[in-house]
């Protein structure tokens, strides 16, 4: 699997890097937790995806970069999640969320010959709507009477007044297992609170320019057409740390270097990061991440 | 209080949730793309036997519950509570008809059986998965008709009824399956 990446990107002029696990600075996103290595006086924070290094690298001219690689978050244990991972992550300048779609489809279709048979594409909306009856802009009443209709217990104590927790929930016990099975099926343009790095479009600002990508209701990627409004990143990145803040999460520092690199200028580009455990995991028809890694963390049991 | 966080939760953890001991049948991390995680988890309630299923945020704790499983002898029954002792403590509990439930029909003395106790107390009892017991009623079978091929009810000395094949006669001893309540076999004297 890994030679056959590697010869899709050579033969796509995709330059592979490397970038550093250890970093003085990581992604503040607040649902991704990171570990902390202390260092004598210091502390160092393990990556948990490397996309601002790899940013890093195109504000400074790189062109198009892949990066396969290894990446850590705290405390995601379960049958599709493993506290270390391995993560292919690409960016290509120039490309719209449309172009990069079409490369992530030929690249796994690639792959996973065995598994998918065809492409299918939704909005966000048209998604939500097909498989809860309702729109995601729906009032915060109707989604909680869906998530009584569906069974979800606790719903309620769980999202409070966060429309986005109320939709992430019902999108993944609803939308999420009804997805078309045997086939690549791309969720694109989510709604602006769920934007995380990804760009708002131009028209539509309730609209983030995002992706993500399942097989048989496994999320195999996350896509984006890349931020690049710096000042926009950084009241992004900062809601994320007063928001760890209220949360009581470890708060990182700001990663400067990045928001330097962005000031400087980072080319229009889309990015996505593709979990490849998850990748062989459905290559090989089984069901949990562990059954396809060298000695994995074990859940409970 | 011992508490268990969610990335504790495993099959056959037991907790409290409402004020009821339960045991975890199923535990399911959920994380959507870059949303907030959670976890499913199905349960059992250990006095109610109900199965219920409750979501938690990642990082949630609950309660654990002061559950135990016991191997105990079955006494004798004073007409309200069901008598039992540790054969290696000689400690005794008297079990009520809520907490023995279904298990009452199966019980004879002497034998062994698994008792829940929640803070010492009895909350709910397992007969063995297999009991030996004498028939005190049922049809005389056909003569010679030892084929199976046919059945029909028979009381047993713990007032339980199953379903025997025709060739079994009041007096003989037979081995149930208590799990299912199905006659077994035949047992020799």
């Amino acid at each position: 699997m890994l030679a056959r990446i590697r010869r899709f990107f050579a033969r796509r002029s995709v330059l592979e890097v490397e970038t550093p696990l250890l970093g003085a600075a990581v992604n503040p996103d607040p649902y991704v937790e990171f570990f902390t290595v202390p260092d004598g006086g210091r502390r160092h924070y393990l990556q948990t995806s490397p996309e601002l290094a790899m940013k890093r690298l195109l504000a400074a001219g790189s062109g198009p970069i892949y990066q396969i690689g290894k990446a850590f978050r705290r405390g995601d244990i379960g049958r599709l999640h493993q506290p270390e991972f391995t993560l292919l992550e690409w960016y290509r300048p120039g490309f719209t969320l449309d172009q990069l779609m079409d490369e992530v489809a030929a690249l796994l279709q690639a792959l996973l010959p065995e598994r998918v048979a065809g492409v299918t594409r939704f909005t966000y909306g048209e998604a939500f709507r097909e498989f809860t009856g309702l729109s995601w802009e729906a009032p915060l009443s109707a989604l909680r009477s869906k998530a009584e209709e569906l069974d979800i217990p606790d719903a309620a104590r769980l999202c409070g007044d966060d429309r986005r927790h109320w939709l992430d929930l019902l999108f993944s016990v609803a939308v999420q297992p009804r997805l078309p099975a045997s086939r690549l099926v791309f969720v694109h343009d989510y709604p602006a609170c769920m934007a995380a790095l990804a760009r708002c479009k131009p028209a539509d600002p309730s609209v983030a320019e995002r992706f993500e990508v399942f097989v048989d209701g496994v999320e195999l990627g996350n896509g984006y057409r890349e931020l690049t409004d710096v000042e926009e990143q950084r009241r992004r990145f900062q809601h994320d740390l007063r928001l760890r803040q209220r949360l009581g999460q470890v708060v990182p520092p700001l990663d400067e270097d990045f928001l330097a690199a962005l000031a400087a200028g980072m080319p229009e580009c889309s990015g996505v990061a593709i979990g490849l455990d998850r990748v062989l995991m459905v290559k090989l028809g089984r069901r949990r991440l562990s059954d396809v890694l060298t000695f994995p963390l074990q859940e409970p049991s | 209080m011992a508490t268990y966080s969610t990335n504790e939760f495993k099959p056959g953890l037991k907790v409290l949730l409402d004020g009821d001991p339960c045991v975890i049948l199923e535990n399911e991390f959920v994380k959507p793309g870059k949303g907030q995680a959670f976890n499913r988890v199905k349960f059992r309630n250990l006095k109610t036997g109900r199965v219920l299923e409750r979501t938690f945020k990642s990082g949630e704790t609950i309660e654990a519950a002061d559950v135990m499983e016991v191997e105990m002898q079955y006494l004798y029954n004073d007409g309200e509570f069901w008598h039992f002792m540790d054969p290696n403590t000689f400690e005794q509990v008297a079990a009520d008809a809520k907490a023995v439930g279904d298990a009452a029909k199966w019980l004879k003395e002497q034998d062994l059986c698994t008792i829940t106790l929640w803070n010492g107390e009895p909350i709910a009892v397992t007969p063995p998965n297999f009991v030996e017991l004498e028939v005190v009623e049922t049809d005389p079978g056909v003569r010679g008709d030892t084929s199976g091929g046919g059945s029909k009810p028979a009381k047993l000395e713990t007032g339980a009824v199953v379903k025997v094949p025709l060739f079994v006669q009041t007096g003989e001893v037979i081995k149930v399956d208590t799990r299912t309540g199905e006659y077994v076999s035949r047992v020799g004297k």
